[in-house]
């Protein structure tokens, strides 16, 4: 009785007689989410076109964070080595659609993902080869993001949010925005499903998959670059990072592998989800479940809708 | 010699194609006129697939020369082919299942549209008007192929017949020079045959669409078509209007076999 009650009762009068307390949990769990889509959402790009689950998504977010800090430590100044960290994301398409993507077309799937763990270890080699192995910090107040934090007196008590997590927020969701904008809307967003679903037939009515893969891999470069900024952030910059890649894992089963939208709703679904479970119902279990709570979660609309929340109906004809 | 005559839209001379040691097509010339409706006939692996491989920039042969709407070309890939005006459909449907008929059909237009990204995805200024001119463009195909209920539909879910129909409203939006259609009646029961022949009349007669045709119905080819050519182990063996085609010795035996 009392275990029912500490599970469905108490919690909830805890949310109730502290909505400040409520109002930050939902804010930290909304932040990370933001970042989790924005991770997932690079999944989804490179899925999407090319049919590869990239491996490497994680590290690309490292080399691209490790890029830019290490070519400000080579003397540049900040706004510079971000521009050029940029050029090398675009050469990093432009390589894998040259070196992986061309020679391995029409390879089974599995080829494919294999590929990209060799792509991982490469980034891994080169990255500390280039600019060392150990961690760095990230640049961030001269790159013009804020620090310090700002109080709110609101809902009876104080919220307090952290000037770089509105900050990350805000980009993470523009970026969000603007890729969705700009693949559901465009001639190249109606030619990158077109490539999803028939290469022959993407080529016959004159799409050239190169380019496509060239462009995805590219957005899924800027996408890593802006995550590895604002994890980097919240940590050091260091390969131990691409471990937040694995959170992106829930977060696409949750809203399906080739669903922009999916990727969003999925990431804040688990973002917030993580941090309500882990400050109302963690203390019932001694703590620290939120390392596995998105999984959970995860696991448990996999039961109900393998495709994902948002992912593509399964049409299979007999 | 042929390709200087004008009203010849594509001329291929002496075209050899191999893959390892297996002959494709071996020494194959003909070519196709402006306008016509051109059959590519054949027992089954005569290499009539292949040879729309070829044309529309799949394969690229080892011998031989194209000539297309006057222009000789060597190394073509399949976008470029598809970007001086050569449309086709499959054998088996390559459509792209998870989009809707109207956007399978949009996908034609790819080449067409402007490069203004930026515009097209806040849907404003000068792209809103591009993209209404073109679904406009679509919804004629969609009426002219009499599939308006279906629009919205993604195709995975079509009947075959329909996906079919599908297949050749894209390759009608692209407003090609040059049509290809692989087999556009297999599988279909004589009702639908009847109608897809007369949508590829009219595409050839109202749209002027100039079309190289495969197919295995000999019945719907020698209705159809202006002129037929003839494959068999990769080798042309016939060429000719199908009145004479269809009473040449050796298209009956490479249909019939020889009794010996």
């Amino acid at each position: 009785m009392s275990v029912l009650y500490q599970i469905f009762v108490d919690p909830f009068a805890q949310m109730a007689s502290a909505p400040d307390l409520l109002a930050q949990t939902v804010w930290e769990g909304f932040v990370g989410g933001v970042l989790y889509a924005l991770i997932a959402l690079g999944f989804v790009l490179i899925y999407k076109a090319s049919g590869v689950f990239n491996f490497a998504q994680g590290i690309m977010m490292v080399f691209a964070a490790l890029t830019l800090v290490g070519l400000h430590e080579k003397g540049m100044p900040a706004w510079v080595a971000l521009g050029l960290t940029v050029v090398v994301m675009y050469a990093l398409a432009w390589g894998v659609e040259l070196v992986v993507l061309r020679p391995l077309v029409n390879q089974p799937d599995i080829i494919l993902l294999m590929a990209t763990f060799g792509l991982t270890y490469f980034l891994i080699g080169f990255g500390e080869l280039v600019f060392g192995g150990n961690p760095k910090e990230m640049i961030t107040s001269q790159l013009g993001l804020p620090s310090g934090a700002v109080d709110f007196e609101i809902l009876g008590g104080h919220v307090t949010l952290q000037k770089l997590d509105v900050a990350a927020a805000a980009i993470a969701l523009a970026m969000v925005l603007g890729l969705a904008l700009f693949f559901q809307k465009t001639r190249i967003g109606r030619a990158l499903r077109a490539v999803a679903d028939d290469h022959q037939a993407a080529l016959s009515v004159g799409i050239s998959l190169n380019q496509i893969w060239v462009i995805v891999w590219f957005a899924a470069g800027l996408v890593a670059l802006a995550t590895g900024i604002m994890w980097g952030a919240r940590s050091d910059v260091s390969f131990a990072l691409q471990v937040v890649a694995l959170k992106a894992l829930p977060v696409l089963i949750l809203g399906g592998l080739t669903s922009i939208p999916g990727a969003i709703v999925g990431g804040l679904i688990i973002g917030i989800g993580e941090k309500l479970g882990e400050f109302y119902w963690g203390p019932l279990l001694g703590g620290g479940i939120e390392r596995w709570l998105a999984y959970a979660i995860a696991l448990a609309f996999l039961l109900f809708r393998p495709q994902g929340l948002f992912g593509e109906k399964i049409i299979e004809r007999i | 010699m042929s390709e200087t005559t004008p009203d010849v839209l594509l001329s291929l001379e002496n075209v050899s194609l191999a893959f390892g040691g297996v002959r494709a097509i071996s020494d194959v010339s003909f070519d196709i006129r402006r306008g016509e409706i051109r059959a590519i006939i054949g027992p089954n692996g005569a290499g009539k697939t292949s040879m729309l491989n070829v044309i529309n920039g799949f394969y690229t042969p080892q011998l031989g020369r194209i000539t297309f709407n006057g222009q000789p070309r060597s190394r073509m890939r399949p976008s470029e082919a598809a970007r001086q005006g050569i449309a086709r459909t499959f054998q088996n449907v390559a459509l792209f299942k998870g989009m809707t008929t109207l956007d399978n059909i949009m996908t034609g237009r790819n080449l067409k549209m402007s490069r203004n990204l930026f515009w097209q995805a806040l849907r404003h200024g000068p792209a809103l008007a591009e993209e209404i001119e073109h679904r406009k463009v679509c919804e004629e195909i969609i009426d002219f192929l009499e599939i308006e209920a279906i629009r919205k539909t993604p195709v995975g879910k079509l009947p075959y017949g329909l996906q079919k129909r599908v297949e050749l409203g894209r390759a009608l939006a692209m407003e090609p020079k040059l049509l290809l259609l692989d087999e556009p009646m297999a599988g279909m029961n004589r009702e639908e045959k009847e109608d897809m022949s007369r949508f590829i009349v009219e595409a050839n007669r109202r749209l002027g669409a100039t079309i190289a045709l495969i197919e295995h119905d000999i019945g719907v080819v020698m209705d159809l078509s202006d002129r037929v050519v003839v494959l068999e182990y990769g080798r042309k063996i016939a060429d000719d209007v199908p009145d004479v085609v269809k009473s040449d010795p050796k298209v009956i035996a490479a249909y019939l076999g020889v009794s010996h």
